[in-house]
């Protein structure tokens, strides 16, 4: 009996210390996670305040207004033949599946068989389903209404990510979507996993053939702009390499047109992130939400003239577009211009503005006349300034706003315990509601249940709230290997939430418990390691502020405060101390210089080094990828040296840094590794990995060779 | 200066129950589910039986139970324990002597069957899960025998952060 005792008493105390790593290992990737998220949001947030301000003579104006034009808007009789699939020929030694339409299951059927063995479908196919699902989609509310009559029992999945194996795991347990297996599938399908693109034609095949059966919901990844940086967009580029373009462009038509949100049987709620204190199902169901192409950023009327000083404000001009494409009414010009003033408009305004475009803007200028309540004769558009350093280049509505935050609300807000209703400061959009919110919604639109999905849970689901709130979350192993497990639910007429758990990889299964933390628990620490070394010049400062003399040593204590202070990512480093640290530390002390020397070796004599450049550069490194994406607006993966040049200034600017023309020049100049003029960004983004402490180099090819040791991946993005 | 000492003895003691009780206050908020105070208080250190678990948990409880413990009333009882060396760790080589015991015959190994019945219905039972779990561990696959020595080593190995 005794023996027993023992034995049982000292397992439950290795379980709890693996448990507690376990929970470390969790709440650093997801902190990385979430600041990462936040981090977008912000540069998004950069960019289009400098939309809205730039100053007149900068060259950058032209740059911004080039990064985010988006190209012309299409009239639908226009678009068609953009994305017309059928001038595209396929091979006869294109060997991956076919599709015949009108689909069925059995060609759906072969279209998985083929996924599993890692066929890509061809382009062509892509764009008819792609078409077909478009033209779906629109006729589609805003909130499907789905009832589990004839006792069908409805399965819910969460957030897939990419990750084909779970969304085959769930059929392989659940059964494929049908009649009688209807599905609802809760946004986030794409970005991070490496086969999004698969994901979306199956969901969107099974939709087409069971449009009753089969429901999807949009989350905050169906949207372009999250895509540039979280890997969506480089999938699609990678694996279409002719037509990827077209197809991202389709699909961001077809993402704005997802349907918000599922009811089921009118009591239980299923949307991808959540809600806030002003959530009104009403309101959701009547706004037009393809006019919200990213949840990004909010579409934007153009203003009305002010007769004081007869300027219509033309602002950076592209955002527009975004508003333009609700309301797509082809007016025929009952006004015509004098030729100049187009031609003029034509050139202040933005590169290659085709003249479909200078209709739109034509269409733009009648709007706020008429808005203005001026007659056409008033209207002087040569009067647009040269500078459009307006402050308020363009107004956002008060509907507009409203209906906005509805959307971010839906698809980006996070549960918390305390009551209230307070702003994600966290990810950077939506708000944290609390329990009292969550009855005060529920009770209003008399629903029962709210299913969401949007934060990875470890056992793939997670009641709180009273169980009034659900998260379901479908992406095993999300983190790393052993992370998490995935899960779906089964809702039947009764509506009580049955949850079925699972986790891809039978390796996965047969880890350890230690196994599976230790290995999470590296990745976790090496994405850590990087953090600390991308902010090296700030630790520093933050340490010697506790180390007057420079002695090269702190406590502890003084360690855990600074860290946490530049860092600002909420982790216990006092726990985590020992794993990250190691051997710079004994008895309590620190010492920090053998520590970032352990973590990486620079060669002294590179002038990037004693800049900070190289560091900064690290730092920001997914930022400046998405930023490179946005540039690169061919998708070509080229951008040329002027490009580079003013991303850097602008970038070195927004971040206050002091970069000499010559540093980034020179910079340039070092990575055109095969000297034609132009910077491969690929080549570029892989100059910048952190390798492993072992052999702990930071490659910078200055000499457009590569460096002796594999880049390892960098941080989980 | 003993008192210094010892000052900074119940300073640095306190950091480390703040430190382990944030890992699990994920709205930081100064809360944590009740339901982690196990593993709070046994990744410090300590190897409570599930009775002086209970025990803890019923004087660190809210008045009304709410499900959560407060850090204010962890505090003090934590720092307790800790300075007054109570719940104290098994020596390494009881934990052995336990499994020696199970082992009669002095094979060397135990059959997981007769290990699984004991372990769940003796002592503080485990529950299905956590023998499972157990057995994943401890258990080698192919001769399908538990090797004790071994597995003792690999639980006592591990140094608590």
């Amino acid at each position: 009996m005794r023996a027993a005792l023992l034995i049982q008493r000292w397992y439950r105390q290795y379980v709890a210390r693996l448990e507690m790593r376990r929970r470390c290992t969790w709440n650093i990737f997801q902190s990385i996670e979430y600041s990462g998220e936040q981090d977008q949001i912000k540069l998004y947030n950069f960019f289009g305040f400098l939309m809205d301000h730039f100053t007149p003579a900068s060259s950058e104006r032209n740059l911004i207004s080039h990064i985010f034009r988006e190209s012309e808007v299409f009239q639908d009789a226009e678009w068609e033949p953009y994305f017309c699939y059928k001038s595209i020929d396929v091979p006869d030694m294109y060997t991956g599946p076919h599709l015949t339409f009108p689909l069925t299951v059995n060609i759906i059927t072969e279209l998985v068989e083929a996924f599993k063995h890692k066929q890509h479908l061809h382009a062509r196919y892509v764009l008819q389903l792609l078409g077909e699902t478009w033209r779906l989609l629109r006729i589609l509310p805003n909130i499907n209404e789905v009832s589990t009559f004839h006792s069908k029992e409805i399965t819910i999945c969460g957030d897939l990510h990419g990750q084909l194996e779970d969304l085959l795991l769930v059929f392989y347990k659940n059964g494929l979507p049908s009649v009688e297996t209807p599905y609802v599938f809760n946004g986030d399908f794409v970005d991070r996993g490496k086969d999004s693109i698969e994901i979306l034609l199956i969901l969107f095949a099974f939709q087409l053939v069971y449009p009753n059966d089969v429901h999807l919901n949009r989350g905050n990844h169906e949207d372009h702009i999250v895509n540039l940086r979280y890997g969506f967009t480089k999938e699609v580029l990678g694996k279409y390499r002719v037509h990827g373009k077209k197809i991202l462009k389709l699909l961001q038509k077809i993402f704005s047109w997802l349907p918000l949100a599922t009811v089921i049987d009118q009591k239980v709620l299923i949307l991808h992130g959540g809600i806030s204190d002003t959530t009104d199902l009403k309101l959701i169901a009547k706004l037009e939400r393809n006019r919200y192409v990213s949840a990004l950023r909010p579409p934007k009327r153009p203003q009305a003239l002010s007769s004081s000083d007869g300027n219509a404000r033309f602002s950076g001009g592209d955002w527009d577009q975004y508003s333009l494409v609700g309301r797509r009414r082809v007016r025929s010009l009952t006004h015509s211009n004098p030729a100049s003033s187009r031609r003029e408009l034509q050139r202040r305004s933005l590169q290659n503005y085709s003249t479909r475009t200078g209709h739109n803007v034509e269409e733009e200028l009648r709007e706020r006349r008429r808005w203005a309540g001026l007659s056409a004769s008033c209207e002087r558009i040569h009067d647009l300034p040269s500078s459009d350093s307006d402050p308020d280049s363009g107004e956002v509505l008060e509907t507009d706003a409203e209906e906005w935050k509805q959307i971010v609300d839906m698809l980006w807000s996070d549960p918390m315990s305390q009551d209230g209703c307070i702003p994600n400061e966290v990810r950077g959009g939506g708000c944290y509601w609390g329990p009292d919110i969550t009855e005060d919604v529920l009770n209003r639109h008399n629903l029962r249940l709210l299913i969401r999905s949007h934060e990875c849970k470890q056992d793939g689901y997670e009641f709180c709230h009273n169980r009034r709130v659900l998260t379901i979350f479908s992406a095993s192993n999300y983190y790393e290997v052993g992370s998490n497990r995935g899960a779906y639910i089964r809702l039947g007429p009764d509506l009580n939430p049955h949850v079925v758990q699972y986790q891809a990889s039978r390796s996965t299964r047969e880890l350890t418990l230690r196994q599976s933390v230790g290995r999470t628990e590296r990745s976790a620490l090496r994405a850590l390691r990087e953090q600390v070394f991308a902010h090296k010049s700030d630790l520093t400062s933050a340490y010697e502020e506790f180390d007057p003399e420079h002695t090269g040593v702190i406590s502890m204590k003084h360690w855990a405060v600074a860290t946490e202070t530049v860092l600002q990512l909420g982790l216990p480093w006092r726990v985590l101390r020992e794993q990250l640290v190691g051997d710079s530390t004994q008895d309590g002390i620190i010492n920090y210089n053998d520590w970032f020397r352990e973590l990486a070796l620079m060669d002294p004599n590179t002038e990037l080094a004693h800049t900070g450049l190289l560091e900064t550069m690290y730092r920001h490194h997914s930022n400046l990828e998405t930023i490179f994406r946005i540039i690169d607006t061919d998708h070509s993966g080229l951008i040329s040296f002027e490009e580079f040049r003013q991303t850097w200034k602008l970038l070195s600017s927004h971040l206050k840094m002091e970069i000499s023309d010559k540093a980034i020049s020179d910079l340039a100049l070092s990575i055109d590794f095969n000297k034609d003029g132009s910077i491969d960004i690929n080549e570029f983004m892989e100059a910048f990995r952190l390798v492993d402490c072992s052999h702990a180099q930071i490659l910078i090819s200055m000499n457009g060779g590569t460096s002796p040791d594999p880049p390892q991946p960098s941080s989980p993005s | 200066m003993a008192e210094e000492r010892a000052l900074a003895g119940v300073s640095e003691v306190q950091k480390k129950i703040r430190s382990a009780f944030d890992v699990f206050d994920h709205e930081q908020n100064q809360t944590v589910d009740v339901r982690e105070i196990g593993t709070i208080i046994r990744s410090l250190g300590r190897f409570p039986t599930e009775a002086e678990l209970h025990d803890v948990i019923a004087e660190i409880e809210e008045e009304e139970p709410a499900g959560f413990i407060r850090f204010e009333k962890f505090l003090p009882t934590m720092s307790r324990i800790l300075m007054e060396n109570k719940l104290r760790p098994v020596p390494e080589d009881l934990l052995l002597q336990a499994f020696e015991v199970l082992d009669q015959q002095k094979k060397g190994h135990l059959d997981p069957e007769e290990l699984s019945r004991y372990l769940t219905q003796e002592g503080d039972p485990f529950s299905q899960e956590e023998m499972e779990e157990m057995l994943s561990a401890a258990l080698d696959p192919e001769k399908n025998l538990i090797f004790y020595r071994d597995f003792v080593s690999m639980m006592t190995a591990d140094e608590p952060w």
